[in-house]
């Protein structure tokens, strides 16, 4: 891993964007890393565009502002393709991750000619197919950390057991359907 | 011996004041503190602590239930931000000078209009002088640091003052970062009670805030301000006595490679971690380059800035607050007078920054300090009130 990873989330309002940087945050804790998961707030509306970031360091990072040149982009709903560069500033060692049904190299004309690693994963298919619901954050979550490596992939499965346990305190019929979209997501995260 | 946690700013002030189990929380939710009351409100519900919550139809009661329980004999808290500090702003004179050592977690947020969410200090900046002590944290570790504090100096008999414990809106309220946690029972036992030696419900009858008359009005006013100035050597006193259960050391300011720095920053939050980032990649360049982060605006460390600063060639003292008195911002004001004194001094520029949540970042610090060497080489300041990172 590098001295410090940081990754950019898109999402929309409502989809649990900031709380996939936090929970990302959370794993990343329970490997020993630190960690900085924090959301840029603006007017709070339902599906409008919002931004979260993550930085997974070895030694504290005192940096407090946003991520303008992130190592990864995780965008959680496709059409901000159309209203959001997405890859502004993303290194082209890196990877952009997008929930997608599509293949990677269908999306690549809609990146504003970003040359480095496009993933996709179908998030909504697989949420419905395990939570019978359109929560995409969690596969988007387990497909960050499989592509990044981030976090070594067995820790990270079962940290995300307790944080779902603790996070579903009072809804423990969602900790299951969570996992299996997490590891669903992390199998079939399309790397193109 | 210390707990290993991550948390948000708020999380870590809601959880330091369930550590410390205050007697009353008065509160009214405002954005970014909402989640402060919010949080400890579950811990009163959930029987954790035996604080008796105050749910409040505004910020001016909030600190109102705040004057009453602490003239009582009560350990009082509160928390707010922006326009309900502005709200609060009669009963913040009214506490301080009723010696009462109230507490206010200080989610500072920019202060309308127009209206906007998001971090600057003008909100605490406009309350520097109603007699409240202010300490302000870079990270949620200092936030939480500092409550655990804040206690002790404010109550100090030879103190007596309220305290606002001031952290950045959402830039460190609701990011998620390591922390170590202290133990409860360490934690109780550091902050004990509150023990007035005067108070409404004491053994002698007593009132709280009556009319003061010519004769007496200017003798309490001498007396508050003691109580101000007294509270530097307090801060210090409890300082010394947290780093020995945490091993984290605190001053009235933290300074920052300035054994030799020619040019250097003074600013006040979380910018100056960002800030950091940019002296080491410039001293990484040869650049001898610093900063001094101020923990306590109030008392205004005056002698120990002057200390740090008199070598400089040149300082940009930045304000996250406009100020608008068309000489520059009130940090920049107040290190000037500190300044004016000592021989040698640098040259002093005024940056307003920030604003209503303007991002921060390591390249804007590098250009700052890059202007400052400009400043440096000239030997004068062509104009010494800039803002930084605004658009014509």
């Amino acid at each position: 891993m590098k001295e410090i990873v940081e990754i950019r989330w898109h999402g929309r309002g409502g989809q649990g964007a900031k709380t996939a940087s936090l929970l990302l945050a959370d794993a990343a804790f329970n490997t020993g890393r630190y960690v900085q998961g924090f959301p840029e707030y603006g007017p709070e509306r339902m599906g409008a565009p919002i931004t979260a970031y993550n930085r997974i360091s070895r030694e504290r990072c005192t940096v407090h502002s946003n991520i303008y040149e992130p190592d990864y982009v995780v965008v959680v709903d496709e059409t901000l393709l159309y209203a959001v560069d997405v890859t502004k500033g993303l290194s082209e060692e890196g990877a952009v991750i997008v929930n997608s049904d599509k293949k990677p190299e269908e999306l690549r004309g809609s990146l504003h000619g970003y040359q480095g690693k496009i993933c996709t994963v179908d998030a909504g298919r697989i949420s419905e197919e395990t939570l019978g619901k359109n929560f995409p954050n969690t596969p988007m979550l387990g497909a960050v950390v499989k592509v990044s490596g981030v976090i070594p992939e067995e820790n990270f499965v079962k940290d995300m057991r307790q944080s779902f346990a603790h996070k579903f305190a009072t809804k423990p019929q969602m900790i299951e359907g969570n996992m299996r979209a997490l590891v669903k997501a992390m199998q079939e995260v399309l790397i193109g | 011996m210390g707990i290993r946690e991550r948390l948000s700013g708020n999380e870590a002030v809601a959880y330091a004041l369930k550590q410390i189990n205050p007697d009353v929380m008065g509160a009214f939710p405002i954005t970014p503190s909402t989640e402060i009351p919010q949080y400890f409100s579950q811990y009163v519900a959930n029987g954790e602590v035996d604080t008796a919550f105050i749910p409040v139809e505004s910020e001016h009661s909030a600190l109102s239930a705040c004057i009453g329980a602490e003239a009582a004999g009560a350990r009082a808290v509160t928390a707010t931000s922006s326009c309900g500090l502005a709200l609060m702003w009669e009963l913040l004179y009214v506490a301080a000078s009723s010696r009462l050592p109230i507490t206010l977690a200080c989610v500072n947020r920019a202060l309308s209009g127009p209206i906007n969410i998001n971090n600057d200090h003008s909100d605490s900046m406009g309350a520097r002088d109603s007699g409240w002590l202010q300490l302000y944290a870079e990270t949620n570790q200092e936030a939480y640091d500092n409550m655990l504090q804040a206690m002790r100096i404010a109550e100090h008999p030879d103190v007596q003052l309220p305290v606002m414990v001031c952290q950045d809106g959402f830039i460190t309220s609701h990011a998620i970062e390591n922390i170590e946690l202290v133990e409860t029972d360490a934690v109780r036992a550091f902050a004990g009670q509150y023990r007035p030696e005067h108070s409404l419900l004491g053994p002698e009858p007593m009132s709280v805030g009556p009319y003061d008359v010519p004769a007496y009005y200017m003798e309490h006013k001498r007396h508050q301000a003691q109580g101000m100035i007294n509270a530097k050597r307090v801060i210090l006193d409890v300082a010394r006595e947290f780093e020995r259960m945490t091993g984290r050391g605190y001053g009235l300011i933290e300074t920052c490679r300035m054994e030799d720095a020619e040019c250097a920053l003074v600013l006040i939050g979380s910018s100056a971690g960002t800030a950091k980032a940019a002296v080491e990649r410039l001293r990484a360049a040869g650049k001898r380059v610093g900063l001094v982060k101020i923990r306590a605006f109030r008392p205004f460390p005056a002698e120990e800035l002057a200390a740090a600063l008199q070598n400089c060639g040149a300082v940009a003292v930045m304000d996250k607050c406009a100020g608008f008195s068309a000489a520059g911002g009130p940090l920049f004001a107040e290190v000037c007078a500190a300044l004016y004194g000592a021989a040698p001094r640098p040259l002093l520029v005024s940056y307003t920054y920030g604003l209503g949540g303007r991002d921060v970042t390591v390249d804007s610090m590098e250009r700052v300090f890059g202007e400052l060497e400009e400043t440096l080489r000239t030997g004068a300041a062509a104009e010494p009130c800039r803002w930084l990172d605004v658009r014509g």
